[in-house]
């Protein structure tokens, strides 16, 4: 059922019985049904989505777009393979248009993600130029806006 | 000095102030209190809607509006009560938007009555009608529907308050505070009470968008009902546009031409840049209105089957954004529940005679929260019930 998805991707921490609660079901069947996308990769992970900028720990954030030779008979897959599979990597598209992948990268300074590009990324074989870009600022993440929260000022009227 | 007292006319300062007010201060008062109190929208107006308001301030549409409204939003308003509804109004000649679906309610009144008609006001209901009926020289008649009959309104019910100076049936369905909706069968029955009589019917449709599990029957959609219904809506609970204070009503020719020389020397027209904004709720905004009747949905399971699982018996209610548990199995009144829940627990609900002397042995939660309130506020309940049951 497409709901549960959808409600635990905008809530992770709703819990089985909740889901139950809100969907006139049983737990256990939520539970079960939870289960098994987990088991089916559906539902791949859980995570906060935490404003670093809050906190004292430093990190920066880039995109780089990486234009690639495509392999025959496997296409970008192995050249993807080998980017997403260091673990500075946040998350890695292939994507239309003027450039062939998308690599999102964290790293504590510009020069640990410099790095990363001039060591790792761009003597990949079959990479052909890479264009990084610097994220100065995060406005919205994941569907959810930076900053204050939402604030209920709705007054007492009846 | 002046004796203001003296000058203000008895019908007026014999109008209760809304009883719930000593209470609210209370909630107001207690910043740790979770509040299930509120009647309105956690949601902000979606965001193209807003922008259409805001654009039209940006090119200057500053103006006053015909005293009906835009006839675009008239348009709109007649092209989506018929698609929602079913129902069919004339834009140029059946609808008037109004400031909020308060004053759609007040001008019927006013249009209508006059010393010695009757008006019958099935509660618990909204606030209201009685003072707004009273004020326009009208004598309200109560009926107090049971919980027993889901908290409808009953052809016997309604068979027993008919006068001869019966004028005008007020029909506020979906229901706040009970959650209670009218059926096209229920309003068929209805219909065979005041087949042959004169009786006009405002219906108060302001929660139609906001039903659950089925669609929403317009009086105006039933045979027999059209012709006597005037209707009364808004954008307020269907769209989050509380604020912004744009209704609209629906009547018979003769009777919206009547009505529209009260909107147009008491009023005026209602804001241009709300209607601007209520333009694009009616032409873009059916996702909105079906994300967030969505949600709704999911909190109304989870808030009665929380209650339930207090084991507070909770009838289930199938329109607007409330539960009306019965908490009467506690040996304290309405008033006393809610008081020590809200100064011992801190959480704070209506309790149910705000809305009428029927609504004493229930409580008014509403659910325009998230889940994560509602789940906090339930937990401290149950502590709350389990401290009464010792």
């Amino acid at each position: 059922m497409n709901e549960v998805l959808k409600l635990l991707e905008d809530n992770a921490r709703l819990s089985a019985d909740q889901l139950a609660m809100m969907l006139g079901k049983e737990s256990g069947e939520i539970r079960d049904m939870i289960e098994k996308y987990e088991q089916d990769r559906v539902i791949l992970g859980y995570k906060a989505i935490i404003d670093w900028d809050k906190t004292d720990k430093e990190s920066v954030t880039a995109l780089i777009e990486v234009k690639i030779t495509p392999q025959r008979d496997r296409g970008f897959d192995r050249v993807a393979e080998k980017i997403y599979n260091y673990p500075e990597v946040e998350s890695l598209y292939l994507m239309s248009g003027g450039f062939d992948l998308a690599v999102m990268i964290e790293g504590k300074t510009m020069k640990e993600v410099a790095y990363f590009v001039a060591m790792k990324l761009a003597p990949i074989e079959d990479v052909i130029s890479t264009a990084t870009h610097f994220v100065l600022r995060k406005y919205k993440d994941k569907g959810v806006v930076y900053g204050a929260g939402p604030v209920d000022e709705r007054g007492q009227v009846l | 000095m002046i004796d203001y007292s003296s000058l203000i006319p008895s019908h007026v300062q014999d109008i209760k102030p809304s009883g719930i007010r000593k209470f609210f201060d209370l909630v107001s008062s207690n910043p740790r209190a979770i509040s299930l109190t509120v009647g309105e929208p956690d949601f902000v107006t979606p965001w193209h809607i807003r922008m259409a308001g805001i654009e039209s301030l940006e090119k200057g549409k500053t103006y006053y509006t015909a005293n009906a409204g835009m006839v675009e939003l008239r348009e709109e308003i007649a092209r989506y009560l018929d698609r929602r509804f079913q129902v069919k109004y004339d834009p140029q000649k059946e609808i008037i938007v109004t400031v909020g679906g308060s004053e759609a309610i007040d001008i019927t009144f006013r249009a209508l009555l006059e010393p010695g008609d009757e008006v019958i006001i099935p509660l618990p209901a909204f606030v209201c009608y009685e003072p707004l009926a009273r004020m326009a020289g009208g004598t309200p008649v109560i009926i107090e529907t049971k919980e027993e009959n889901n908290f409808k309104l009953t052809a016997d019910e309604l068979r027993a308050a008919i006068t001869p100076k019966t004028k005008l049936l007020v029909m506020p369905y979906p229901n706040n505070p009970t959650g209670a909706i009218m059926t096209r069968e229920d309003l068929t029955a209805i219909e065979q009470v005041l087949r042959g009589t004169n009786i006009l019917i405002l219906s108060d449709e302001i929660y139609a968008e906001l039903t659950y599990g089925r669609e929403h029957c317009s009086c105006a959609a039933v045979p027999g009902l059209a012709e006597r219904t005037i209707l009364a809506s808004g954008f307020s609970k269907a769209y989050a546009m509380t604020g912004w204070r744009m209704g609209y009503l629906c009547a018979p020719r003769p009777i919206a031409a009547q009505m529209l020389k009260l909107h147009q020397f008491g009023i005026m027209s209602a804001p241009t840049t709300a209607q601007f904004a209520a333009i694009e709720a009616m032409r873009n905004g059916d996702d909105d209105v079906a994300m967030m009747r969505a949600e709704y949905n999911r909190r109304r399971r989870y808030l009665t089957s929380g209650l339930r699982a207090l084991g507070m018996p909770c009838f289930e209610p199938e329109g607007a954004f409330y539960a009306f548990p019965n908490v009467s199995g506690f040996g304290l009144s309405s008033e006393e529940f809610c008081e020590r829940l809200l100064t011992e627990y801190d959480v704070a609900i209506v309790p149910g005679g705000a809305f009428g002397a029927c609504g004493e042995g229930f409580a008014r939660i509403s659910y325009a929260y998230s889940v994560e309130h509602i789940s906090k506020a339930l937990d401290r309940m149950e502590a709350f019930v389990k401290e009464l049951r010792k």
